[in-house]
């Protein structure tokens, strides 16, 4: 058979990577798929390996995808580490676009308005207490924060909240929440601050500055300066 | 074609219903052809503040369901000569007995014979709430220095905010104790003001003189001497565009002080 193969398999240090071909019928490439695998898994030993599997151009849609991964999943000892593709549907790259993107806004939120964003929310503008903001990214506001602000909404425990005036009802990142302390504090202190999730999983207030420190990916500027 | 303002504060018991008789009577005190309209319907108060209760033969539900015209509903203040006027509500229905659609059309009604139409909202974000903004293009937010009226008056601006007929609220605190918030037992009126991002349409001190006249069925706006009469003469008095200078209500805001200081010294 000199036919050109639609699946071609490559080990590496870290197991093994699929490449499925992208001109073929899914039919055909199911198929074969199906095949090699049978074929190879005759001679591997029990040892479970992590497969990454790469579509090139084509683009599965999530039925199908989950079907590969299927099919993968029931040679015992092979498991789908990943599924990468070289293709993106327009709703997906939208939905990519929103979650880098930072949305902003300026108005007062107020006692009983709730503002969501998908990426990072930009404030110009105070949120009053029983006021909430969720972003799925980040979140900064240029006033005063009184009410809830939610950064990492969608589980992104990377994000961060940043206020210029930091007296907030509740703060929470992720699935973490803090609230303020029930005492009084004086008044001056709360300006200029940051909060983030330490590796214990435990919200921190600090000076808006450690964030270059802690995180430093926030930065998306191209080049030096 | 005349100018329908809504008094809303979202809470209850912060004087919606003084400050609508009030600022309507100080209205008419300049001129003005003014209607104060109760949509408090099934709670009605606006009639008792006024002295007017004993007068009422139609009310505001009567008009919209066609069993009466609005000049029979109509209560005339014989106070002034044809110039205030109240459209009571009913204590008989409740708050679903209008619709917004139908109240819009009885205040445009209105706005064809009147200068002003004062409308007094019951209190919470209900149907009641709808009512009361449906025919208004200005609002009054009335909140009292405590932080409860400052947290639903918050809340009420972020409702009236969508409105898109509404013009940006205005605001009155009302109910204030000097010496309380001297001592920073209550926010001041600055806190009050930038918390709630809006422009401060009048101030009024708290005075035993507004609960007798309010008892007494006469808006305390008639007396020309009290200082709370003054607070919701010069609120009318903005209302109709004259510009009393940030610095005069300093002044003023200063001189209810050191009046009330001199009250307790006579005292």
């Amino acid at each position: 058979m000199n036919k050109r193969q639609n699946v071609t398999m490559k080990g590496t240090k870290d197991g093994i990577t699929l490449h499925l071909d992208d001109a073929c019928s899914y039919a055909e490439l199911k198929k074969e798929l199906n095949h090699k695998l049978i074929e190879s898994s005759k001679s591997q030993e029990n040892k479970l390996i992590s497969v990454l599997v790469h579509t090139g151009n084509r683009y599965l849609t999530s039925s199908q995808e989950e079907e590969i991964k299927e099919l993968i999943r029931q040679k015992k000892n092979l498991v789908v580490e990943s599924v990468l593709s070289n293709v993106l549907t327009k709703d997906e790259a939208e939905k990519q676009k929103q979650a880098n993107e930072i949305v902003s806004i300026t108005k007062i939120v107020r006692s009983g308005q709730v503002i969501e964003v998908p990426g990072d929310l930009l404030l110009i503008g105070d949120v009053n207490p029983g006021g909430t903001v969720r972003a799925g990214g980040n979140i900064f506001i240029m006033g005063e924060l009184k009410g809830i602000a939610h950064a990492g909404f969608y589980g992104n425990h990377e994000a961060v909240i940043s206020a210029s005036i930091m007296r907030p009802t509740q703060l929470r990142i992720c699935d973490s929440i803090s609230r303020a302390p029930d005492e009084k504090q004086d008044e001056n202190s709360r300006e200029m601050e940051c909060a983030y999730m330490n590796e214990e999983r435990k919200i921190i207030i600090d000076r808006l500055q450690v964030l270059v420190h802690v995180r430093p990916n926030i930065s998306n500027l191209q080049g030096g300066f | 074609m005349g100018e329908a303002i809504v008094i809303t504060s979202g809470k209850g018991g912060v004087g919606k219903t003084t400050t609508s008789a009030n600022i309507g009577t100080a209205l008419a005190l300049q001129g003005k052809r003014v209607c104060l309209v109760d949509t408090d319907i099934g709670l009605r108060n606006l009639d008792v503040v006024m002295g007017l209760e004993n007068r009422i033969i139609y009310d505001l539900v009567d008009v919209v369901k066609g069993r009466c015209k609005m000049q029979q509903a109509l209560v005339k203040d014989k106070r002034f000569d044809d110039l205030l006027y109240l459209l009571p509500a009913a204590q008989t229905s409740d708050k679903n007995a209008v619709d917004p659609d139908e109240m819009k059309i009885l205040i445009d009604d209105l706005k064809q014979d009147f200068d002003y139409i004062i409308i007094d909202c019951p209190a919470g974000i209900e149907q009641g709430y709808r009512n009361a903004v449906s025919g208004a293009t200005k609002a009054i937010v009335v909140t009292t220095p405590e932080a409860t009226a400052v947290r639903d008056a918050d809340r009420i601006i972020g409702l009236l905010e969508q409105e898109d007929h509404i013009e940006r609220p205005r605001l009155v605190i009302n109910r204030i104790r000097p010496q309380l918030m001297k001592n920073r037992d209550t926010m001041d009126i600055d806190d009050i003001t930038r918390h709630l991002d809006l422009e401060l349409l009048g101030i009024v001190a708290d005075n035993d003189q507004v609960i007798r006249a309010t008892n007494q069925g006469e808006p305390i706006a008639m007396d020309p001497n009290n200082i709370a009469s003054i607070a919701y003469r010069n609120i009318a008095r903005r209302i109709l565009g004259e510009s009393v200078p940030l610095q005069q209500l300093q002044e003023e805001n200063t001189g209810v002080f050191t009046k009330i200081k001199n009250f307790f010294k006579v005292k």
